[in-house]
């Protein structure tokens, strides 16, 4: 075991070299894998260690790089397919949604595509509308899809381990905006990826923040904030997207009665809408849940556009700090959808 | 710069010549179905001189088989029994028949939505394919597919999907995975020639080449997708032009003789398992049925009410028989039995298919994962 920390891209590098060491039926397959610039440093020198046979840069041809690695999973193979940004990972929706998705349920359980696919979001930096989407609740809408958001260095690699080793499609989305964070590493133990779902990552009573990926980063922020000011907040990470694990969020909601959550997405038709709805079947809450996502427009380019787009730690502690203490901020019901909520 | 490309026409071996005219123009002979599309054509027995008659017997039997299953399949849609939808292949038999010649145990072959052919003639049973079309546990995809997710990896059938053109770059992965395995086997998409206007085919021809991979592109040219002829949605056609643009090996054959289809295919399949990088194999057919159910459709388009009639005389099944007859390894009467005792498989096969249990409720909530019947 090292005590040297590493960050959350080098830990996705050393799942792969723990993987592609380890496991035969592994290889990688995707845009950008010979390239030291194209996703981050998180390939580095994978193809000059494993050789391009395993380390398999493509054409730009999401649909069939995705469908080939589809099919080498139906033929006793793990490969990990590599979309650069989920915006272009688009080009492969039937791969992902009509093929392997359903493959195991419309042939009976038969066959099982044991495919990951991974798709970086890779936002901000004025690349604009189509260079910066968070798709996630798109995805998790999919039964047979297995999704998955690491926000800590340990899961950047120990999902990922997870999720190649498992006999399921999965989506797992890693996020260019954690890939600094840092941390000490045990070795890797190889678990289930369906014993796997949401945590409580920091203990709270007074408040659960529920997040995933860069958001649960951004709760923990918030969380720190609130503390300052005695107010405890519980958060959650999710990890799993789907299939969506409710015990462990409508715990920490019960015991708080008050929830927040936090997605990288949209609004409609999103993750955070879908886990409310999901707490709020099950129990009653002390106060009205609130979400914290992106409001319903494309990624602008401009910076300042960007700067007024993207929720920040700010926008969560403020709408935590409105929903506990409503008088002592007074935010009017306008400027709290200036802040996402 | 000249490129030289491979194409049989009606089993003839023929060279077309790209000629390069300068650096900015290639002017190339533009490939055409000419005869192979003539509904005229080709309707004498086919060419069996000098041919196994037993293997030519086997084939005949294995044509004949999967007509029955699928006339009996229409004949149950008609009566109600059979409720999901079914795209039949009557008329175009020969071409799983022949080119499952060629495969190998390992070899892996995916499907379409029009599948009874290739499933059967790998090997898959009448029961596996009629429990399934009526929902049943026992069917090969245990009633959760119907007719168009068809199931049967113990004979190298990896699936059948209906969204058109989807399992081709499947294929080609299967294809990689065979590359990587290096024990000589292939990968097989099927696929008809509405796949040829989904971008997925052209992807999938690019990459095949680009790895040089032990996969045979499998074009149905049944000149029709849906309800709109070849000529109401391509400027050609002939689908072999997109592979000879991706530099692929190309063969252009009559889908209905059977002889042409072994001898294509074991050529060709042969030559992409030794290694010479992936194949293209466009065989034309014409389907009898409606794009789906039962019904004819002759009241689709002029091209598909003049056709149906003239193409029927370029029957695989029709012209193997008579050349057989012909040369004397097959009886008229030879031939009406072989056809009562296949008829009688096909009847009770179906009986134990519709006897069978129905595919529990309670099974609705299994294999949405691998290792769990439900999460949910």
């Amino acid at each position: 075991m090292s005590s040297q920390p590493i960050s959350y891209s080098e830990a996705i590098r050393e799942a792969f070299v723990y993987l592609l060491d380890n496991h035969p039926s592994v290889f990688v397959i995707g845009q950008g894998l010979w390239s030291p610039w194209y996703v981050g440093n998180t390939m580095r020198d994978l193809d000059k260690k494993y050789g391009e046979s395993r380390i398999i840069d493509t054409p730009v041809s999401e649909g069939a790089t995705t469908g080939m690695g589809i099919g080498a999973s139906l033929c006793g193979y793990r490969p990990v397919v590599v979309h650069p940004r989920l915006d272009f990972m688009i080009l492969a929706a039937d791969q992902m949604v009509n093929q392997a998705a359903k493959w195991s349920y419309m042939l009976g359980g038969q066959g099982h595509p044991g495919v990951t696919i991974r798709g970086i979001i890779n936002r901000g930096g004025e690349q604009g509308a189509q260079h910066s989407q968070a798709l996630q609740s798109w995805f998790a809408h999919i039964p047979g899809l297995r999704v998955v958001m690491p926000a800590t260095v340990a899961d950047a690699r120990d999902l990922l381990v997870s999720s190649v080793l498992s006999d399921d499609p999965v989506l797992y989305i890693d996020d260019r905006w954690l890939y600094e964070e840092q941390a000490v590493l045990p070795p890797v133990q190889e678990t289930s990826l369906s014993l796997e779902g949401p945590k409580v990552i920091r203990v709270g009573k007074d408040l659960t923040l529920v997040g995933s990926s860069f958001s649960t980063k951004l709760c923990m922020g918030a969380a720190d904030q609130l503390a300052k000011e005695g107010i405890s907040a519980e958060v959650v990470d999710l990890r799993v997207l789907n299939p969506l694990r409710y015990e462990t969020i409508v715990t920490s909601a019960k015991k708080t009665g008050n929830l927040i959550v936090v997605d990288g997405g949209w609004s409609t038709c999103g993750m955070a809408g879908e886990i409310i709805a999901g707490v709020c079947e099950r129990i009653h809450l002390n106060r009205k849940p609130r979400r914290i996502t992106l409001t319903d427009v494309p990624a602008p380019s401009s910076r300042l556009l960007e700067n007024a787009y993207y929720p920040t730690v700010e926008t969560v502690y403020r709408a935590a700090s409105q929903m506990l203490k409503p008088h002592s901020k007074g935010f009017d019901d306008e400027t709290l959808s200036g802040l996402h909520l | 710069m000249e490129r030289l490309l491979r194409v049989l026409i009606g089993g003839v071996l023929v060279k077309t010549v790209l000629v390069m005219l300068n650096q900015d123009l290639m002017r190339e002979i533009p490939f055409s179905l000419g005869r192979l599309a003539d509904p005229e054509a080709f309707h004498e027995p086919i060419l069996i001189d000098g041919l196994d008659s037993s293997l030519l017997l086997n084939q005949l039997k294995q044509m004949m088989l999967i007509r029955l299953a699928e006339e009996k399949i229409g004949d149950e849609i008609v009566t109600g029994r059979i409720k999901c939808p079914c795209h039949l292949a009557i008329g175009q038999e020969a071409i799983p028949v022949g080119l499952s010649l060629s495969l190998n145990k390992g070899d892996k072959v995916f499907g379409t939505h029009r599948s009874h052919g290739h499933f059967l003639a790998l090997g898959g049973s009448l029961e596996g394919l009629f429990a399934e079309v009526l929902g049943k546990a026992s069917g090969c995809s245990r009633g959760r597919g119907g007719s168009m997710h068809l199931y049967g990896e113990s004979f190298g059938f990896v699936g059948s999907v209906p969204i058109v053109g989807a399992t081709i770059s499947l294929a080609v992965g299967a294809a990689l995975a065979a590359k990587m395995d290096g024990k000589g086997q292939v990968a097989v998409a099927y696929f008809g020639d509405g796949a040829a206007e989904e971008g997925t085919l052209h992807e999938s021809l690019n990459m095949a080449a680009n790895y040089k991979l032990p996969m045979i592109f499998v074009c149905e040219n049944n000149l029709y997708s849906s309800h709109l002829h070849i000529g109401l949605r391509q400027p050609s056609d002939c689908v072999a032009r997109y592979a000879a643009a991706h530099s692929i090996q190309t063969a252009v054959i009559d889908g209905n003789d059977i002889s042409l289809v072994n001898k294509t295919g074991r050529a060709l399949i042969e030559g992409a398992r030794s290694g010479n990088g992936p194949v293209f194999i466009e065989a034309v057919t014409y389907r009898w049925r409606g794009h789906v159910g039962p019904r004819e459709d002759n009241d689709v388009g002029v091209e598909r009410k003049q056709g149906l009639d003239l193409w029927k005389k370029r029957d695989p099944i029709g012209r193997l028989l008579a050349a057989m007859v012909e040369n004397g390894s097959l009886s008229s009467d030879g031939a009406g039995n072989l056809l009562a005792v296949l008829r009688e498989e096909v009847n009770s096969a179906w009986g134990r298919s519709l006897n069978s249990p129905d595919a529990a409720a309670a099974t609705l909530y299994q294999h949405i994962y691998a290792d769990s019947g439900s999460e949910v």
